[in-house]
């Protein structure tokens, strides 16, 4: 990196800076996986609280300031931006790019992102954090005393511009940035997931944003948007909250089926089985998940009419899935498959995932909703999924792509442990919920009382819960353990995306020369009809690459800065956060700033130190 | 421990439910063995054998598998779905005649021909139940009579809550200014266990409530007392009861009314004697009546009843109020 | 550098917005941008058809609005929009100072529909119209409101781009970003319509 600006500096202020999308990925995934670790622990301290009938443990309130804790980390800070890291270092490596569309932008969201993490979690210290659960209803949270919900409101807003930021990004990146020959068609399905994933953040984050919006102006600003002694509708923030809330599930499961997509071919052997009814059940589910928001409301009193057209329209929402399902089947069907730890969690997902989908159906079930709805069936149900579909993807994930993204490969030893123990323990905990549920335990409740034969199971699930974490004990500890396997990290898996074609770690231009796609799984096309490498769509030549820049930093911390004015009501601080932003974004305006150019000189070098 | 459990049903609602639940889970549990089936068979079959080294065949895909598992799910769904939605019309139903219809226009066997209307209020966090046509208020306990379809008109006074007797009716939201319904019926006498599952605060986990499903007749002296009060019913039945009265009018009567005397800020006192728990939860007993008079806060955190200590009641008193409150009995 | 370079006519590209690859990512990243927003304004929308009659006593929409005055700001908008139009016509002709021309006229019919909204939300809350008083009033003031802040910024974002680039040229570096300011500004100036439409017409006559 000889005439990069960052090389003088220091390494803390080329991460600052980094507008390479691999550092941008890193980033996201190391704070997504930290997020993880707290929104795991709150859950932990949730079922210590529940072990035992009538605890005392946490106490009421903190229990429903954990409970909220731990639901809009586990979604917004944890599953989604983990999700983030991949995409970012990946997408632009599996279609050939050298960067995503905006690497400024791109740097941006993530500091908006780390932000609005960091002024959820404020909240503990400033007399209580957010407490009317992550979906924060109206009017228990427009009512909430103190400034817990207020820290929810604005943390979820700045995160969430971040958000539509990079989902933007990733959809121009994936229309415009793609290699000669990377057609449509021939994108690896996690891209493709990805792609409908982004278009979902585009289209559902705006519906939450009015609905904090609202939320704020109530809450602090006078507005009477769910004062209903004033002709306020406290429904209207259910329908804005699912309005994106369902769209927003399916954010956390598309790219995870991506992933599976990429894992289960890899370690079959076996091209993916129906790529083009795959690509198209993806594009369903992505539309159906905007038709559906309704069924998470069936008790709210909509009438016969919405509910039963609601439950059909979910219903549906099963045909797709269940495409995938066999899709996958029938790509593992006559392959050679290699029981990883990565393909581990891909073929643990099918069944847990299968067990989840299909209490989804049980759910869409209107009529017998009034009898699950907001009780520990939802629970078991919503964690089967996020837990057996995200979670099991974000794992395949991590181990799938670890040497690509660290250079280096995590033990396969200690990663077996891992995954046993995690998988016991996530069926421990969740499957007996199922049955709390319909035996009369609502979701959401602090503790239960004695005698109503709720206790075995609560103390069932607790011990699960326990494994999970004592599971994920172990990933921590082989992450540290397995820092020397730096041998065979090229391509360990023999894989068959771009990915896999350039060294690890990653040249901070990617690639070379841009490849030229001749087919799906592109290396593997080459593997068996080449020379095993991609074939070049260009000749050696000086790369143009953009410049760092502190100025998203500055954007975004001006942004917190206001923040914290409207959740105090200073408009001092307001107005000095906003003149930071409007600063910072003038700057950018007027200054222009056209790159720098990697000579081939360097190119050559590290060629050779590759070879 | 009293009816609880949505998995066996005491009325006809719940177990329309019940078998909705069994007829989408008998469906899923065949969806579910083929694919474990297929899965296993997969697994076993095609795992990597020591020293195999072949390139299994690239398949692209099947047109004829694809369309089979497309339409074989649509068809299990439609088997599920075509039932729901005529159980979700038949719940919507209440049967009551909307105000302003002639009921004389009203097909026969539409109307339903003994219903009564309840209206069920969530407070934060205790149940407020009052019966229109009967001009009754009680607080926490909703006494019904057996066979008779009960409608439920749900409101809220704070936040959302939402009104769930798993072994009788599944549930609907008590939502500030919007009113809902829902009906049930209890074929069989016996206590009921009621649920909030609604998010409504700290206290969420404690707002129980009892349905009391009694016999018809029993019902009439029931509502007839609520309503107005024997002399005898009220009048204090002991010389220490007169003085526990005289506690309760100069300390409680500003939120607990008993008859018509009082206000309706907290649950109604008429038929306190006969409740099984105190606040929704407490076993009904005499330390823990003076416990939860004298500390409500620490025991159901976030309600709006304020503490009683000695300087407001003496130890005296608040025995005398105890024998008071456990004389407040309708149904003897 | 090459983008650097003002175009004169002779080699100016058909499209200079989409000419380079950062232009047509600005281009598309836009449409997908207003793509979003059309989901806040609905929103917003929804929001307030389902609180509109919720006057709860206040003043309601018969007793406030005026469609004269309301007609000129949308004739004032509408203007604005047909000269961004020209704006970017000159653009394509490489006439930089005429773009230059009718984008200040854009930024001054801006300021002068900011100016009447100011009026209009000063004399409603003379008639009582608090922000607080009623669900339809915060309904009213947060949908009318939110098109007033896209308005701001656009005008500020306009002015800034005039400023920087004043005596610049057409080069295929500002010209997508001429070229999405006008976009923005069509945008908000449909969102208008609407808000004409449903708020105003819809308040006035149902």
């Amino acid at each position: 990196m000889s005439n990069s600006a960052a090389s003088s500096k220091s390494v803390i202020w080329d991460w600052i800076t980094t507008v390479d999308h691999k550092k941008i990925g890193i980033l996201y995934f190391l704070t997504g996986l930290f997020f993880f670790a707290v929104a795991g622990l709150e859950a932990i301290l949730m079922r210590i609280q529940l072990m035992f009938p009538e605890m005392s443990f946490l106490g009421e309130q903190t229990y429903n300031e954990i409970l909220t804790m731990h639901g809009t980390m586990m979604l917004f800070f944890a599953a989604m931006p983990i999700f983030f890291g991949f995409m970012n270092f990946i997408i632009p490596l599996q279609i050939g790019a050298r960067d995503v569309a905006f690497p400024f932008l791109n740097n941006l969201g993530y500091w908006l992102f780390l932000f609005g993490g960091i002024i959820l979690n404020v909240s503990w210290f400033t007399g209580g954090a957010p407490d009317a659960g992550w979906t924060a209803y109206a009017p228990l949270s427009s009512n909430s005393p103190g400034h817990g919900v207020d820290f929810y409101v604005m943390g979820l807003q700045v995160s969430g511009i971040g958000t539509l930021m990079s989902g933007i990004n990733f959809l121009v990146t994936v229309i415009n940035m793609r290699a000669p020959g990377m057609s449509m068609m021939r994108m690896p399905l996690f891209t493709w997931s990805s792609f409908v994933t982004s278009m979902l953040i585009l289209f559902a984050f705006p519906a939450l944003t009015i609905g904090l919006l609202l939320l704020m102006l109530d809450r602090i600003f006078g507005g009477a948007f769910f004062d209903v002694g004033l002709g306020g509708n406290v429904v209207i923030w259910q329908h804005l909250f699912w309005i994106f809330g369902h769209p927003e599930v399916y954010i956390l499961i598309l790219p995870a089926f991506g992933i599976f997509s990429e894992v289960i071919p890899t370690f079959a052997k076996k091209r993916l089985f129906g790529y083009t009814a795959m690509v198209f059940a993806t594009l369903i589910i992505g539309f159906l998940g905007f038709m559906v928001w309704a069924h998470h409301m069936f008790t709210v009193g909509m009438g016969p009419v919405a509910n039963a057209v609601f439950a059909v329209a979910t219903m549906a929402i099963a045909v797709p899935t269940g495409i995938k399902i066999f899709n996958w089947l029938l790509t593992l069907w006559g392959g050679r498959i290699r029981f990883t730890v990565a393909n581990l969690f891909a073929l643990a997902f099918i069944p847990s995932f299968v067990m989840g989908g299909v209490t989804g159906v049980m759910l869409a079930t209107s009529a017998a909703n009034y009898q699950f709805h907001d009780t520990y069936f939802v629970v078991a149900h919503f964690h089967y999924v996020i837990i057996g579909g995200s979670v099991f993807g974000i794992f395949a994930g991590v181990f799938y792509w670890w040497p690509k993204m660290f250079g280096y490969r995590l033990s396969e030893a200690w990663g077996k442990w891992f995954f046993w123990l995690f998988l016991i323990g996530f069926h421990l905990t969740f499957f007996v919920q199922h049955f709390l549920g319909l035996m009369g335990m609502p979701r959401r409740i602090a503790s239960y009382l004695d005698g109503q034969d709720l206790n075995d199971l609560n103390f069932i699930s607790t011990m699960g819960a326990f494994l999970m974490g004592i599971a994920f004990i172990l990933l921590v500890i082989n992450v540290f353990i397995s820092r020397k396997n730096t041998t065979n990290v090229n391509d360990p898996w023999d894989g068959r995306t771009l990915e896999w074609s350039i060294p690890s770690p990653v040249p901070h231009y990617n690639f070379a020369q841009t490849p030229l796609v001749r087919e799906l799984d592109g290396l593997w096309f080459e593997k068996m009809n080449g020379d095993g490498r991609m074939k070049a769509a260009e000749p050696l030549d000086e790369i143009h690459m953009p410049n760092g820049s502190i100025l998203p930093f500055f954007i975004a911390l001006g942004l917190s800065i206001a923040s914290f004015g409207v959740i105090f009501t200073s408009w001092i601080v307001i107005i000095v956060g906003l003149l930071v932003t409007f600063a910072a974004m003038f700057i950018r305006s007027i200054k222009e700033d056209h790159g720098y150019h990697v000579p081939v000189s360097e190119i050559k070098a590290d060629q050779e130190v590759e070879k | 421990m009293e009816n609880l459990t949505a998995l066996d049903p005491r009325g006809p609602v719940a177990e329309m439910q019940m078998s909705l639940i069994q007829l989408s889970l008998y469906i899923m549990i065949f969806v579910i063995v083929i694919v474990f089936t297929i899965y296993i068979f997969v697994l076993i079959r095609f795992r990597e054998r020591p020293g195999d080294t072949h390139i299994p065949k690239q398949v692209h895909g099947n047109r004829a598998l694809e369309f089979i598992w497309t339409t074989i799910p649509i068809l299990l769904l439609l088997l599920l779905a075509i039932p729901n939605v005529m159980d979700t019309f038949t719940l919507a139903d209440t049967g009551v005649p909307e105000e302003g219809v002639d009921e004389a226009l009203l097909d026969e066997d539409e109307a339903v021909e003994d219903y009564l209307v309840v209206q069920a209020t969530g407070h934060q966090f205790w149940w407020e139940f009052e019966y229109p046509d009967l001009g009754i208020n009680a607080g926490q306990d909703l006494y019904i009579p057996t066979d008779t379809r009960i409608v439920v008109e749900l409101e809220a006074s704070d936040v959302i809550h939402s009104f769930w007797i798993p072994s009788l009716a599944g549930k609907q939201d008590n939502i500030p200014g919007i009113t809902n319904d829902l009906w049930f019926e209890a074929p069989e006498e016996g206590i009921y266990a009621g649920k909030c599952t609604e998010l409504c605060g700290p206290s969420h986990w404690l707002m129980d409530f009892k349905v009391v499903a009694v016999d018809p007749e029993t019902f009439a002296v029931w509502a007839e007392n609520m309503a107005e009060p024997d002399e005898e019913l009220t009048e204090p039945s002991g010389e220490v009861a007169v003085e526990g009265r005289e506690v309760f009018e100069n300390n409680c009567i500003g939120c607990h009314a008993v008859g018509d005397e009082g206000s309706p800020t907290g649950p109604n006192f008429t038929n306190f004697g006969e409740r099984t728990v105190i606040a929704g939860f407490l076993e009904y007993n005499e330390d823990n009546l003076h416990d939860w008079i004298r500390d409500p806060e620490s025991l159901k955190p976030g309600n709006d009843m304020p503490a009683f200590d000695e300087n407001t009641i003496s130890e005296d008193e608040m025995d005398s109020l105890i024998e008071y409150i456990n004389d407040l009995r309708v149904l003897e | 550098m090459a983008q650097n370079e003002a175009i004169t006519p002779q080699i100016l590209p058909p499209n200079p917005e989409k000419a380079t690859l950062e232009g047509r990512n600005k281009y598309l990243a836009f449409w997908f941008f207003l793509g979003g927003e059309t989901v806040l304004f609905g929103s917003l929308f929804g929001t307030y058809l389902g609180l509109r009659s919720s006057t709860e006593g206040g003043p309601g929409p018969a007793d406030l609005f005026h469609l004269d005055l309301v007609f000129i700001m949308t004739m004032i908008l509408l203007t604005s929009s047909l000269t961004s139009v020209f704006a970017v016509i000159n653009m394509k002709r490489g006439n930089f100072k005429m773009l230059l021309v009718w984008m200040w006229a854009t930024v001054i019919l801006g300021l002068g529909f900011l100016g009447f909204e100011i009026y209009e939300f000063y004399e409603y809350a003379h008639q009582g119209l608090g922000y607080g008083v009623s669900a339809f009033a915060s309904s009213f003031y947060t949908l009318v409101g939110t098109h007033g802040a896209h308005v701001t910024f656009g005008v500020l974002w306009i002015t800034t781009l005039l400023i920087r680039y004043r005596k610049s040229g057409i080069t295929l570096t500002n010209a997508p970003k001429f070229y999405t300011a006008v976009l923005y500004w069509h945008f908000i100036d449909v969102v208008w319509v609407f808000i004409f439409t449903v708020v105003y017409l819809l308040g006035v006559g149902g």
